[in-house]
Order: C-alpha cells, then sequence, then structure tokens
C-alpha cells in the first residue's frame, strides 16, 4: 500500500481514536468545569464500563448485536451508580476541596481498579462486534463497525450539546459552572446538579467503553491510558468547553493515529504529554477556554 | 524553638533504635525494613515540598527513577563504582528538579499537580523509549561484584543483608536529621509562611519563587538519592519504579503518617509496607480467588486517610497531645 | 528653603477593573517623616491605590517612583526590601504559626537583607514589646482577639524596618481602649517612619495626619492639611456629609 492510502488507513483508525476519545474527554471536562474538581478516577469509570459489556455480553450469549445493545444500556447505567456513590460517599464529605478529592479518587481509582482484578480478573478479553460488515474500498478493506462507531460518538456528541444548551438542565449546569454562588442565589440545587454533573461524566465514559471494547479488549489496567489522553484533550481543549473538547479530541486523535502509524507510538505519547505540560504551563486557558474568572 | 532537648532526644533515640534493629532483627523484617528505609527517605523528600511547603506534586516517581537510573546506568554502561553512581544519581535528580521546577512552578494547586504529574509521565515513557540502555520494563539486574565498595578505608558489600541495612539506616538517619534541621530553622519556617499564606510571605519581602525552587532541588535530591540507594543497594533497576504508583505512593506514605511531621513518613511508609505485605498474603490465603493486590489496600488507605485522618498518624498526636514535635 | 525630596511619588497612575477605572490618573507625593491619611468613601480606590504602591497589583498606566527610584516595574518582594511595608485590611496573620513565628518571618527578612543585625529572639522581642504582644508570644496567632490579630499586623510591619509604612484600615475591629493605644503607638512611629495610613475613623485621622489625601471615585479630591480638609465643601459634601462650621 502506498503513501496516500497508507495515510488514509492511519487517519480512519485516528477518527475512531478521536471519537471514543472525545466522548471520554466530555465526560471530564463537565466533570471540572462545572464542579472543579479533578477525577482521577474517570479511566476507571471508562474500564468498569468495558468489563460490564464484557459481563452483559457474555451473559447474554447468542446475538452480539442483543449483547451489544443490552450493554449499551446496563453499562452507563451500572458506572453511573458507582459514580452517585463515590460523589454522595466521598466527594460530598470532602466539600469538593480540589486537593483532597484528587486525592480520594486516587483511592477510587485502585479501588476500581481491584474490584475488576477480583471480579473479572487479570486476564484480557473480547466482545465480539455487534454486525461485521466490511467496506471495500480501493485499497483496503475497513469494518463497518468502526466507521459505526465514529458516527455513534458524533451522534451522542450532538446530542450532548443539544442537551447542554438547548434544555433547562444544560441552562442549569452552565449556570453553575459560570457562577456557583450566583447560581444558588436563584435556588438552583447546587449539590443535586453536582451529582449530576458527575454521573453524567461517568455514563459517557462508560458508553465510550462499550463502543470501543469489541475494537480493543477489556482488561482492569486499560484505564490509564483513556485517562491521559483525557487530561491532554480537556486541557488543550480548555476546561469545559464541548467545542474545545471534540476539536481538541481530533487533534489528539488523528495526531496520535498518524503519528502511532509512521513512528513509535511511545514516542508519539511522549511529545503529546509533553507538549500539553507546556500548554498548560504557558497558557493554562487551553485553546479554547477562557481565562478563569 | 520549643522543647529542643526533647526534640534532639526523641530523634537520636529513633536512630539509635533503627541502628540496633539491625543486630536482632530476624532476617525476613531485616530485609523488609531495609527496603522500608530507602523508601522513608524517599517519602521524607516529598513530605518536604508536600507537607512543609504545601506544594502537591504528582510526579515524584521522576525524581525517585532519575536517582534510581542516574546510578544504575552509570554503574553499567559507564563502570563507575558505588559511590560515584550514587553521586550520579542525585546529580540527575536535582538537575531534573531544576529544569522540571522552572517550568512547574509557574502553575498552582490542581494545574500543578497535573503538570508534575505530565513531567513524570513524559520520563516514564522515555524509559521505556530507551530500553537499547534501559531495557525497559523487565529492567536490569546490577550485577553484585560491581556493588561492592571500599570507602573511607572500609569494605562494603551491599549484597550482605547486614550491610545493606545498615547502609539503609545511615542514609534514612543523615536525611531524618537533615529535615529536623530544615523544619526548625528559618528557612523551614518560610516553607511553612509559603503553604500558610503565599501573598503575605511575599509581601514580607521574600522571592517566593525562588524558594519554592529550591525546596523542589532539595526535594528532588533526596527523592534522587533514595533511588540511588534503592538501586544500589537491591541492585534492580526498571520502569515501574518511574510510573505514576511511585508518584502516588509516597503521597499516600506521607498523608497516612502524617504531613509536615519528621517522623511521619517513616511510620507512614513503614505502615503501609506491612499492611500491603500482610495483606497481600494473608488475604490472599483466606480469599484466593480474588487477586486481593495492593492496589485494594492502597486505594482504601487513600480514601479513609483523606476522608477520616487527613492530619495522619503523627499530625493527630501532635496536634491533639504534643504540639512541641517537629 | 531647600525642597524635601519627596519619598513617594506616583504620576498618572491608573488601574481598571473590568469596566471601573478604580484608580484614575492620580499624582501624588509624600515626604519623608510625614504620617499622611488616605480617607474617602468606600469604592473610592484607596485599598486600589496602597496595592499600587505596594506591589500587590500592577498599574495599567502610569509611574511609582520610590526614593528617587523607579519602582512601578518592581515586583513587590523588591519594594519590600527596598523599605515598602504594607499591613493588611483584612488581617492577614499566619492563623496557625505561633506570633513569635510570625514576627520572625519578619525579623529573618530584614537579617538576611542585612538591613539589621541581632539574634531573631532580640529582634522579636522589640517588635512585640512595641505594641505590647510580648507575654503572647507563644500563642498561636489564629487563637488571639481580633483587636490582637491587628496589632501583630502592625509589629510585623515594624519588625520589617520600613521607610514607608502602610496602614490599611487598622483601627477597623479595635476597641476605644485600643484604638487609643494605636494613637500612642504610631506617635512612637513616626519619629523613625514615614507612614501611609488608610483611616474611616476621622477621630484618630484628625490626631495622627499630618496632611490628608481625599479619594472620591478613583480620583483625587482635595488635599491638605486636616483643618483644611474639615473645612472643605466638597470633602464634606462627598464624605463627611454636610457643611462644616467652624
Amino acid at each position: 500500500m502506498s503513501f496516500g492510502p497508507h495515510l488514509l488507513l492511519a487517519m480512519l483508525e485516528g477518527l475512531v481514536s478521536a471519537a471514543v476519545l472525545a466522548l471520554t474527554a466530555l465526560g471530564l471536562s463537565l466533570v471540572f468545569g462545572v464542579m472543579r474538581v479533578v477525577n482521577v478516577a474517570h479511566g476507571e469509570f471508562f474500564m468498569i464500563g468495558a468489563v460490564v459489556a464484557w459481563a452483559v455480553a457474555n451473559a447474554l450469549g447468542g446475538d452480539p448485536l442483543i449483547g451489544f445493545i443490552a450493554a449499551l444500556v446496563v453499562a452507563p447505567l451500572a458506572v453511573g451508580a458507582i459514580a452517585l456513590l463515590a460523589e454522595r460517599l466521598v466527594l460530598r464529605r470532602l466539600d469538593y476541596n480540589p486537593e483532597a478529592t484528587i486525592v480520594a479518587t486516587i483511592g477510587l481509582l485502585y479501588l476500581l481498579q481491584q474490584a475488576a482484578l477480583t471480579f473479572y480478573g487479570p486476564e484480557a478479553r473480547a466482545v465480539a462486534a455487534p454486525f461485521s460488515y466490511r467496506l471495500q474500498l480501493p485499497w483496503f478493506g475497513y469494518s463497518g463497525y468502526k466507521l459505526f462507531v465514529i458516527g455513534a460518538s458524533a451522534t451522542l456528541l450532538v446530542a450532548t450539546w443539544l442537551v447542554l444548551t438547548r434544555t433547562r438542565i444544560g441552562l442549569v449546569m452552565r449556570a453553575t459552572q459560570y457562577d456557583r454562588e450566583t447560581a444558588q442565589a436563584f435556588a438552583i440545587p447546587v449539590d443535586r446538579v453536582y451529582a449530576g454533573v458527575f454521573v453524567l461524566g461517568a455514563m459517557l465514559a462508560a458508553m465510550a467503553a462499550v463502543l470501543i471494547v469489541p475494537i480493543q479488549q477489556a482488561h482492569y489496567l486499560m484505564g490509564l491510558d483513556p485517562l491521559l489522553l483525557s487530561f491532554i484533550v480537556v486541557i488543550i481543549g480548555g476546561l469545559g468547553s464541548l467545542r474545545g473538547t471534540v476539536v481538541a479530541a481530533l487533534i489528539i486523535g488523528l495526531s496520535d493515529g498518524v503519528i502511532s502509524m509512521f513512528f513509535s507510538p511511545t514516542l508519539a505519547k511522549m511529545i503529546a504529554t509533553a507538549a500539553v505540560a507546556m500548554v498548560l504551563v504557558f497558557r493554562p486557558q487551553g485553546l479554547f477556554g477562557s481565562t478563569p474568572r | 524553638m520549643k522543647r529542643p532537648l526533647l526534640v534532639i532526644l526523641l530523634h537520636l533515640a529513633v536512630i539509635a533504635l533503627l541502628l540496633a534493629a539491625n543486630y536482632v532483627l530476624p532476617a525476613y523484617h531485616r530485609d523488609v525494613l531495609s527496603r522500608a528505609l530507602v523508601l522513608a527517605v524517599f517519602a521524607m523528600g516529598y513530605n518536604l515540598l508536600m507537607g512543609y511547603t504545601g506544594l502537591l506534586s504528582l510526579g515524584h516517581a521522576m525524581y525517585f527513577a532519575a536517582g534510581l537510573y542516574g546510578a544504575g546506568m552509570t554503574m553499567l554502561h559507564l563502570g563507575w563504582s558505588t559511590p560515584a553512581a550514587f553521586g550520579a544519581g542525585v546529580a540527575t535528580g536535582v538537575v531534573l528538579a531544576l529544569v522540571t521546577g522552572v517550568l512547574a512552578l509557574r502553575t498552582t494547586g490542581v494545574a500543578f499537580m497535573i503538570v508534575t504529574m505530565m513531567f513524570a509521565q513524559v520520563f516514564y515513557l522515555a524509559t521505556l523509549y530507551f530500553s537499547e540502555w534501559t531495557r525497559g520494563d523487565e529492567g536490569i539486574v546490577l550485577p553484585q561484584p560491581a556493588r561492592i565498595f571500599d570507602m573511607g578505608g572500609f569494605h562494603f558489600d551491599p549484597t550482605n543483608a547486614l550491610t545493606r541495612y545498615a547502609i539503609a539506616a545511615g542514609l534514612f538517619s543523615l536525611v531524618l536529621l537533615l529535615t529536623l534541621a530544615l523544619a526548625r530553622s528559618g528557612f523551614g519556617r518560610v516553607m511553612v509562611a509559603i503553604r500558610e499564606n503565599e501573598e503575605r510571605t511575599r509581601m514580607l519581602g521574600y522571592n517566593v519563587f525562588a524558594r519554592k525552587l529550591i525546596v523542589v532541588m532539595i526535594s528532588g535530591a533526596v527523592s534522587a538519592a533514595a533511588g540511588a540507594a534503592y538501586a544500589l543497594l537491591f541492585g534492580y533497576v526498571g520502569s515501574t519504579f518511574a510510573s505514576v504508583q511511585y508518584s502516588i505512593l509516597p503521597l499516600l506514605w506521607v498523608l497516612i503518617g502524617g504531613a509536615a511531621t519528621t517522623l511521619g513518613p517513616l511510620i507512614g511508609t513503614v505502615a503501609m509496607t506491612y499492611l500491603v505485605d500482610y495483606s497481600s498474603s494473608a488475604l490472599a490465603r483466606a480469599l484466593p480467588d480474588w487477586n486481593i493486590s495492593y492496589l485494594g489496600v492502597v486505594g482504601i488507605a487513600l480514601i479513609v486517610v483523606v476522608l477520616f485522618f487527613p492530619k495522619g498518624i503523627l499530625g493527630t498526636i501532635r496536634e491533639r497531645w504534643a504540639k512541641w514535635l517537629p | 528653603m531647600a525642597a524635601v525630596k519627596p519619598l513617594l511619588v506616583t504620576r498618572n497612575l491608573s488601574r481598571s477593573f473590568g469596566g471601573l477605572k478604580a484608580v484614575d490618573m492620580i499624582d501624588f507625593s509624600l515626604d519623608p517623616g510625614e504620617v499622611r491619611a488616605i480617607i474617602g468613601p468606600n469604592g473610592a480606590g484607596k485599598t486600589t491605590f496602597v496595592s499600587l504602591v505596594a506591589g500587590r497589583i500592577a498599574p495599567d498606566t502610569g509611574v511609582i517612583g520610590f526614593d528617587g527610584r523607579d519602582i512601578t516595574r518592581l515586583p513587590d518582594y523588591r519594594r519590600v526590601r527596598l523599605g515598602v511595608a504594607y499591613t493588611f485590611q483584612i488581617t492577614s496573620v499566619f492563623a496557625n504559626l505561633s506570633v513569635f513565628d510570625n514576627v520572625a518571618l519578619a525579623v529573618q527578612r530584614v537579617h538576611a537583607d542585612g538591613r539589621s543585625v541581632g539574634a531573631t529572639a532580640a529582634g522579636v522581642k522589640a517588635a512585640l514589646d512595641a505594641v505590647h504582644l510580648s507575654e503572647r508570644s507563644d500563642m498561636l496567632a489564629g487563637e488571639m482577639a481580633y483587636g490582637h490579630q491587628r496589632l501583630l499586623e502592625i509589629a510585623m510591619g515594624l519588625a520589617l524596618r520600613p521607610r514607608l509604612l502602610i496602614l490599611d484600615e487598622p483601627t477597623q475591629g479595635l476597641s476605644d481602649g485600643e484604638i487609643a493605644g494605636f494613637i500612642a503607638l504610631v506617635k512612637e512611629l513616626r519619629k523613625e517612619t514615614t507612614i501611609l495610613l488608610i483611616e474611616h475613623n476621622m477621630n484618630v485621622v484628625m490626631k495622627l495626619a499630618n496632611r490628608i489625601t481625599v479619594l472620591d471615585a478613583g480620583k483625587v479630591l482635595a488635599e491638605g492639611t486636616p483643618r483644611s480638609i474639615r473645612m472643605n465643601e466638597k470633602v464634606q459634601r462627598a464624605y463627611l456629609g454636610g457643611v462644616a462650621h467652624d
């Protein structure tokens, strides 16, 4: 395969990564934007989503399409429940103090990894794709499911954007993000908004995981990479900015895909991480965020 | 200065106990404690930055690993002796601390935590990328004969369990006294002031940025010393020590033992080492299919400590009964 | 008569926050040895002005000169080392440190600069003696009564051996007895230090100030001796309320 098609393949792979990354990162971004806390366990919500997806598909057996749809419903709900528990029992008790929350969510990270290790085991297990359709391009065949992932993610992103900008719930969330005290003065139940946002963030990560698990296997350590990449996306895109998250996810996903195909993935990660750290040092508002009030 | 005599006696007593323990401990505990003492040095280095100065770094594995690899690589590839390799390890840590500090200290709070974590991640990836020299994850075993050295007319064999413990305890004692001196000095007072109210400290005429940078470098040096000692005493250098886990562990040890106390890091490190050990083996025997590992123990410990005992063991003791503890 | 070189000078000093001009092209001059009071209604820009002088915030336009030297671009901690000391409007002592440690931080600093010599303990004692807080030396600063915390702030300012001591509403929250003590203290201090005083308590102002500068809406409304300010109609309307007949 010559360079052109090779590049196209790399970009398609990059789009798939970007699609999943955008969803995951959006969850992290919403939580930081509204609650001003960094959830280090975010990658583990992703991982649990994948593990639950495997469990559901495995339990139902039979037609992978049924299993997939069931997983798409059950996994986010399960992860959402865990997130709600964590928020009620721990985060709220800490009064969302930024540093204490980070320490607590690190603890949560380890707990969730241990839970997966105990109940799921140390192996990596695959889930069958809901359908196997191969799109035949002139230079290579490409998995129809991967294209579906891109489309599904885009749909979910648009849906989230609509909720945030067109519904009352979205307005309430954005108001709380913009000015917590004033929101409270307007009788917005900030506590409930926080719980809701935290759960929503976790569910977005879980949904992203369900989409990716037929392509990538489910493993109890799979949460670290999405966490770091989500951090990178959120920092570059600007915290709390949906548009910024999507654009940054596209940049990261595509460049990661392209660089990984032509160079070492380790080097790609090194450069990406270093670049993002520099962005945070010199331009903390990212590319799209506004300077904090 | 509060109760100087009592404080000094307490610390000398702890040191004496540790040194004497070498001759009475059973072999297993001597081994565990040797490791724990070196890691406690790491924890003390971390405590200087996080506990006393209030800068919560999530990237300290980088400095530990700098010492580890600085010592290991110079010994393995350049044939340096143990003392020289140790020096190389510490120097690597200091230089790295200077470079990362100048950049990271432009941020505060959460951003600082993320930036330090990312710098450490880059370092970790570098140890994997340059696996031609580092053998990455697999790691390198430092050959035993290379680690034996002579210094000041004495012959030291780190492969000997008693010698190893003595060196670990010696290094620990040195760093403990250093921490004590720093905590009770004018410089230590400024560190705490920066933690408590940075603007007020500036308005007293202090160049806070420069001070923070100095603390980062001292912290980096001590952490690297621990890393270098670890490589030279236990003979193994591997990427795991640069991974994020080794940035979390010192935070945990310091939180449990008591941040901003001199003896807290020792307590935290020893307590957690034994707790992880015990839970891994005892629980693993009780519940063999559960795959209990340090993960669950560390996770629960972190959540419990941050929720209910934010001051840690020694911190709580100090607050309730012994305000004079440094 | 030889002209006295001013200790502090500002020219065209301005600072806005969003759309609000907090300090609007202020020209100001302070002679060494003066006690100058800055008064004005809330929001007049008094704290913003002195914060610009102290270096806590940066000006949008203008220059600040201290002892003949342009300090406009100088960072805050450097200005402290030149001799500008600022005590905070909202008490900003180190609550979790002892009274001794609080003052020691200031004393250490001055020793490091070589502006003073001697043991830290001696320097701390001298500063605490001046504000009568010596018996509380071992107390945690945060556990003291508010009035004592204000005194501690002043002690810290003193210990810096400033050439210019900026006191931002120092008597706020103090009892009458404490205020009387404060007035006596400043009368001692003025022998060694130039003092810039933001105050709402007109009694204190009248007893201490050589001259008064009145700020309103970011500009200098009037400037002069206490008597002339008291007679000034603009000031009375804007701030003191009503016209005085004296």
